[in-house]
């Protein structure tokens, strides 16, 4: 029996530029949350009482439900508040509609990280991570840092092996009218930014902001009679690798490598066929990390073949169009599923890449997830 | 160092991980090692993640090991570690397989130079160190590594 396909048909997230601009006073998730929902269900022309399931990451559903008035749906379920459940979230929703466990599922993500102060290093150490912490070890980046010193070692990458990825989201960011960083930047700016966890700088790093992001999810089939062209999941795949570390010791390849086996085979779409990447950029090298594990770049040699020309909206595969996390916002993964839907719409505006059809989300970290979209 | 916000970040001692802490004391890497299969742990565990059994004993670790990575901490994320930035961490990849997070004696203590170590300098993938034992601020000895000769060989 072939599998139901399944649609992404409305989207919505915030202006991530105008939150960043006023840290007066904290953001109520609930209103960002409820704000892109709203959006949500504006384009895809649903209402609340079409939504019969609801998978809410790093908010609570019962608040959330009672906020917008979704108070009787079928499915529920929280998500905690990292980017790993991005990836998982849209497998959840796409579960529940092949299943029929749920007829529309949305998946709404909000996070006020920016204006409450959230702490992603230094916090309360768990009791794993006190024997780590009392040598001052702290913060995913630091751990990401610690797998790139060894990449550079192994394969010959240099200081400034990073730059174009930095440059080419921050270049990209400058075309979305909703990127907290929309100036350009060059090789020697790159090269001034400071260290944090060195070898990363802080160009490096994804911008904590607040914002939220929602996405409503349902079969191809109801999708097709909804207001805008439908998004399909061609295929969906996700693998494990838990440990108390967020270090793996061969950077997620061979995690990477089976989630990409069993994605292409089911997508029956391969890398080559690809027309535009969103990869979950944490930290720079996870996209070095991530172009391998994935087959678009040679193991060891994604750092050369980033410079050659592929990445930049132009190029063959274009990266990261909306600026990605450091330069868009840092929405733990969410809004790259946004950007995916909008690129393959044709309405991503000055950053839209030229005849769209298939686009890649990818998550390397201890749920390696992926998802090839294409245009219906 | 601020020694009180230092000590708030020590793990605590507890009746399972007391033995670890007993042989910092006493100068010995001390790892659990599952009784039935033999595959060593740390941090302590209930079980052996190999093959679930919880029947564990308390071993002497070789104290061997190599660097798997480092990196250097500019940002000030903790109080204790404010006046220490920046400062080197490493990766250790114990003989025995654990891998843990230290740092160099050296780094903070130029004498160990003297003696063969590698101060503040480059460091290569997989080289060698070993486990030794340094009171720090507050009294707690925790285990740091040293790329210098180990004593006794
Ligand atoms: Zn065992």
């Amino acid at each position: 029996m072939a599998m139901k396909d399944v649609a992404i048909v409305g989207v919505g997230s915030s202006d991530f530029r105008r939150l960043y601009a006023d840290k007066s006073q904290p953001n109520d998730v609930y209103q960002l949350a409820a704000e892109a929902f709203r959006d949500a269900l504006d384009d895809c022309g649903a209402t609340q009482q079409d939504i019969d399931g609801l998978i809410c990451t790093n908010i609570k559903y019962g608040q959330f439900g009672e906020t917008v008035g979704l108070t009787g749906p079928g499915f529920v379920h929280d998500l905690e508040g990292t980017g790993r459940m991005a990836g998982i979230s849209l497998q959840e929703a796409c579960a529940l509609v092949r299943s029929g466990m749920a007829d529309m599922v949305a998946c709404v993500y909000a996070t006020n990280g920016r204006t409450a102060g959230t702490k992603y290093g230094g916090g309360d150490a768990d009791p794993a991570g006190a024997y780590d912490a009392m040598y001052g070890m702290t913060s995913t980046g630091a751990y990401v840092s610690m797998m790139y010193q060894r990449y550079q070692a192994m394969y010959g990458a240099p200081d400034d092996a990073l730059a174009p990825l930095a440059i080419n989201n921050r270049a990209n960011g400058a075309r979305n009218p909703i990127a907290v960083f929309q100036k350009e930047i060059d090789h020697d700016e790159y090269l001034s930014s400071r260290f944090i966890a060195e070898p990363l700088r802080l160009l490096d790093y994804c911008i904590i902001n607040d914002g939220a992001v929602a996405f409503i999810v349902t079969s191809l089939d109801r999708a097709r009679d909804m207001r805008k062209k439908p998004v399909r999941v061609a295929a969906t795949a996700g693998k494990a690798e838990l440990s108390r570390s967020y270090i793996s010791p061969d950077f997620y390849f061979e995690t990477s490598v089976a989630v990409a086996d069993r994605l292409y085979q089911a997508a029956g779409i391969g890398p080559d066929q690809i027309d535009c990447m969103q990869v979950y950029d944490n930290f720079l090298p996870t996209i070095l990390f991530t172009l391998e594990g994935f087959g678009h770049a040679p193991r060891g040699g994604s750092w050369e073949w980033i410079r050659d020309g592929w990445i930049e909206l132009g190029g063959k595969r274009p990266l990261n169009t909306s600026g990605g996390h450091t330069s868009e916002s840092y929405m733990q993964g969410f809004a790259f599923h946004v950007e995916a839907v909008r690129q393959l719409r044709g309405e991503a505006g000055d950053r839209q890449v030229e005849n769209c059809n298939t686009v890649q989300y990818m998550c390397v970290s201890p749920i390696v997830t992926s998802h090839i979209f294409v245009a219906d | 160092m601020d020694v009180a916000a230092y000590a708030k970040l020590l793990p605590d001692i507890t009746p399972r991980n007391k033995p670890f802490w007993d042989g910092c004391a006493a100068g010995e890497l001390r790892l659990q090692k599952c009784a039935d299969c033999g595959r060593y742990r740390f941090p302590d565990a209930p079980v052996c993640p190999e093959c679930l059994s919880s029947s564990a004993s308390w071993e002497t670790a070789s104290g061997a090991g190599t660097i798997w990575s480092w990196c250097t901490m500019h940002q000030k994320y903790f109080a204790a570690f404010a006046d220490e930035v920046p400062y080197r961490l490493v990766y250790v990849r114990l003989a025995e397989g654990p891998l843990v997070i230290s740092v160099l004696a050296e780094d903070s203590d130029d004498s160990a130079a003297d003696s063969g170590g590698t101060s503040s300098k480059e460091l290569r993938l997989d080289q060698p160190v070993h486990a030794v034992f340094r009171p720090r601020p507050g009294g707690r000895v925790i285990p740091q590594f040293s790329t210098g000769a180990a004593a006794g060989m």
